[in-house]
């Protein structure tokens, strides 16, 4: 198995900043890797980093099996790029900004253009001022989707779509991957990336904190159960692996979240009691990103990122 | 209806508050054109005799006429200085009158400022009452400033209110149509290209008038100011002209401006083309994007350059003798190298204006960078040094071809006004022999962007530096290593001097050095928003 990005304890300052502290990122060919991390924490600086636009102050960073820095253009004909905060030049129209960067990197595919601007339903004629800040991020899309690029770096590029543009990005995407292509995909809607990504990593204040399938993510952490018995439910504790647990019904009924990887043992002693009923939600992504990131120090994500790796 | 004005006052304390330093500079810098014109024709001119003589040299010169405007009693200090300074002075208070309107209308209005002010309480027209009364109060200050400082030179009391009011009451009428254009055209740029379209069209319109003395004059707010005749027997009815065109022209944008929708104006914005072949590559985008910034800049050097061409051979008259016109002679006094000096000076003048040209084109590669639209095109095959050439490669040629266009219209309006047209190949050599000083002004402001991106505004400094030892260098003496360090103290001063080629090869080969350092810089630094 390749890999088109290979990131080791990369770290890049700015001054006495530190965006970068370490960062891990490994994304496989043909893959759609999700890239998620809250504001400030580093995803558009790994994507300048590895477009060659920031030079990194220490660790190991390769590109389809090159350097970013010093093999930036050559790279730069085999991969696009979106950016999520998209400025365009206020006299030129969106079809010149989408015909401007196909023949910066090497030519354009008329027919694979037109058909996106007819799927995003934009207006190629009108002026960059007069765009909205959806229209212009559809700008940068189909000049990024039009290509015929090896990688896709896409950072945040639904930022201001509609919902039905959403679905339409989602389709190309799975176009993508279908064709073999490989996508890094940074995003805050979680529900896009739970639908997309086949891995997922995780970052907080320039470190990498989970990396993986959303299914060994989930192994991670915890599971939702409400479970019924017949017999009051005995000898249960908020302990080790079990957490927010409440008993009622005279002892007959408990809700509980539970370590995922020790959901085998609890059932197991819940079945002395005789289950009458029981449902078990796993944990969405956003559940999972809201431990990471809700007001836990960094250092009670650590062993989960050791165990990761 | 006094609904629709609440808020104004507020409105008003907030564009006093925001524009309050543009305020202030643009009024000090229309009103000192007025008093140093009169100090200067006062210093230059001490005995009635040489206003006179000057008066005489100047009479029925049709292309100075068409420059400056109608000719009403030059041989005194106040006709001299109204005639030099009105229709410069009411172009300039039609900018500032511009610029105050569009900021606080139509700007607000296209990058949504507008919107979250106009849903608080805030009447419809409360925005464009509150531009209007703050630009009047502008014009106003301008009006008593100027009209005071001349009164304090010592110019006749009438006259100096008269052409204060002349271009203060010109620049109400541009504040007025400005006001239309805003509700014409849905955008800034497009308002402020019929607003300068509009000022353009009066200038040409009077000077056409003046000097064929017909009514073309007339169609003119600029021609109605110089016609109240300051310090020449005053005239005060066209300023009622001028004060009625202002409220006419406030009705119409008022009745324009109730028809029309938020964000929209009466003219829906062009549409660009859907495809483009774009086969020059970065070339072609720093064409495109810089098009009307270089042409601008070639039109006004040229008529600049034009500007001199009109003296022609009465050099003498109009400079006069002495110290203060060191700079403008290159020392000369007299006869035919007091021509020539004062032709060399002139091209040395143009050329320190094409350096400051050159500065701007190639700062623009350091504004594409931290505006965020240099990303995406450093993200495609393009080269980081092919990315700052497109523009530095243009400043080089543009700048180059600037200096020669600028000697090139000397020469020919020298032609036009004395008969011979030799100099039209002379001194667009002579504007050549600068082209190696401005590249290395160009030089300096690459080396700037490649290794000091946000301090690269400093390029403007080079070009401060050298017009300031230009000007006041031999004046006050400075010591030979301050006027080394100018590039332009090196080239020869042709046509005074003939052509000096060592300056010329070593000032290149700097300016290839300073790009080298700057190109070497910008591919090793990160991009920095």
């Amino acid at each position: 198995m390749t890999h088109a990005i290979e990131i080791a304890g990369l770290r890049k300052s700015f001054g006495t900043t530190h965006a970068l502290d370490g960062l891990d990122l490994t994304v496989t060919t043909g893959e759609v890797h999700g890239f998620l991390g809250p504001n400030g924490s580093g995803k558009s600086t790994t994507i300048r980093v590895l477009l060659g636009l920031l030079r990194k102050d220490s660790g190991t960073v390769r590109l389809l099996d090159a350097d970013p820095w010093t093999d930036a253009t050559a790279l730069h004909r085999r991969l696009a790029y979106v950016p999520g905060d998209v400025t365009l030049w206020p006299n030129l129209s969106g079809g010149e900004v989408i015909d401007l960067l196909a023949r910066l990197r090497g030519g354009v595919d008329r027919t694979r253009r037109d058909d996106l601007l007819e799927r995003f339903q934009l207006d190629p004629t009108k002026r960059g001022r007069t765009y909205s800040k959806g229209n212009r991020q559809k700008v940068a899309l189909v000049a990024g989707l039009a290509s015929d690029a090896e990688l896709l770096l896409l950072d945040e590029p639904t930022s201001g779509l509609d919902p039905l543009m959403e679905e339409v990005f989602r389709e190309t995407v799975d176009e993508v991957r279908a064709e073999g292509r490989t996508i890094l995909l940074s995003s805050h809607i979680l529900s896009e990336v739970e639908a997309l990504c086949d891995r997922v990593t995780i970052i907080r204040e320039g470190r990498t904190v989970e990396s993986g399938t959303l299914e060994e993510m989930r192994h991670l952490t915890r599971t939702s159960i409400d479970v019924s018995t017949e017999r009051p439910i005995d000898g249960l504790t908020q302990s080790a692996g079990i957490h927010d647990l409440v008993i009622d019904d005279g002892g007959t009924r408990a809700r509980f979240d539970v370590d995922t990887h020790l959901i085998g043992d609890v059932l197991a002693r819940l079945g002395d009691f005789g289950i009458t009923g029981l449902t078990s939600a796993p944990p969405t992504l956003e559940e999972m990103f809201l431990r990471h990131y809700g007001d836990e120090p960094v250092e009670a994500s650590e062993p989960a990122a050791e165990q990761a790796s | 209806m006094r609904d629709s004005y609440a808020g104004t006052g507020t409105l008003v304390r907030f564009a006093l508050r925001r524009s309050r330093l543009a305020l202030v500079w643009w009024i000090l810098g229309i009103t000192a054109l007025y008093p140093i014109q009169a100090l200067a024709l006062e210093a230059t001119y001490p005995t009635q005799a040489d206003l006179d003589q000057l008066a005489a040299s100047l009479s029925g010169n049709a292309a100075i006429i068409a420059i400056a405007g109608p000719e009403y009693a030059l041989n005194t200090i106040g006709g001299q200085t109204a005639w030099q300074t009105s229709a410069f002075g009411a172009i300039l208070a039609g900018l500032m009158s511009t610029f105050l309107i569009v900021r606080q209308t139509r700007a607000g209005e296209e990058n949504g400022a507008d919107e979250l002010i106009r849903a608080g309480v805030v009447g419809r027209a409360a925005t464009n009452a509150a531009a209007v009364l703050v630009t009047t109060a502008a014009n106003v200050a301008l009006i008593v400033a100027i009209a005071v400082s001349l009164i304090a030179c010592g110019l006749p009391v009438e006259g100096s209110w008269a052409l204060g009011c002349a271009c203060g009451f010109t620049g109400m009428v541009f504040m007025a149509l400005a006001l239309v254009f805003t509700q014409v055209s849905s955008t800034t740029r497009g308002a402020w290209g019929m607003s300068g379209a509009a000022i353009g069209v009066a200038y040409a319109l009077r000077a056409a008038g003046d000097v064929g003395e017909n009514a073309l004059t007339w169609l003119s707010p600029i021609g109605w100011g110089q016609q109240m005749r300051a310090y020449a027997d005053e005239r005060w009815w066209p300023a009622l002209l001028l004060l009625g065109a202002t409220a006419v022209l406030l009705a119409v944008a008022r009745a324009l401006h109730v028809r029309r929708d938020f964000g929209a104006g009466l003219v829906a914005p062009r549409r660009g083309p859907a495809t483009r072949d774009w086969r020059g590559g970065a070339y072609e985008l720093a064409w495109r994007l810089q098009r009307p910034t270089v042409i601008g800049w070639w039109v006004g050097l040229a008529f600049g350059g034009a500007a001199y061409g009109t003296i022609g051979d009465d050099v003498g008259d109009l400079v006069g003798e002495g110290n203060f016109s060191d700079p403008l002679t290159g020392g000369q006094t007299s006869g035919e190298t007091l021509v020539d000096g004062f032709y060399g000076s002139a091209m040395l003048m143009l050329a320190i204006i094409t350096a400051a040209f050159g500065v701007a084109v190639t700062l623009r590669a350091r504004a594409e960078e931290s505006s965020g639209r240099a990303e995406p095109l450093l993200a495609t095959a393009l080269r980081r040094r092919s990315f700052l050439a497109s523009h530095v490669v243009l400043a080089l040629l543009a700048t180059t071809a600037a200096i020669a266009v600028a000697g090139a219209a000397t020469g020919w309006m020298y032609g036009v006004v004395s008969g011979s047209y030799d100099r039209m190949g002379q001194l667009t050599w002579a504007g050549l022999t600068y082209a190696p000083a401005i590249w290395v002004i160009i030089g300096l402001t690459v080396v700037l962007v490649g290794l000091v991106p946000r301090r690269a505004s400093l390029g403007w400094l080079g070009v401060g530096f050298a017009a300031v030892v230009m000007f006041f260098g031999p004046l006050l003496k400075f010591p030979d290593w301050i006027m080394n360090l100018s590039p332009f103290t090196h080239p020869a001063l042709v046509p005074l001097e003939d052509v000096a080629w060592a300056p010329l090869a070593w000032l290149t080969a700097i300016a290839a050095v300073l790009l080298a350092v700057g190109f070497a810089g910008f591919g090793r630094r990160d991009l920095q928003t």
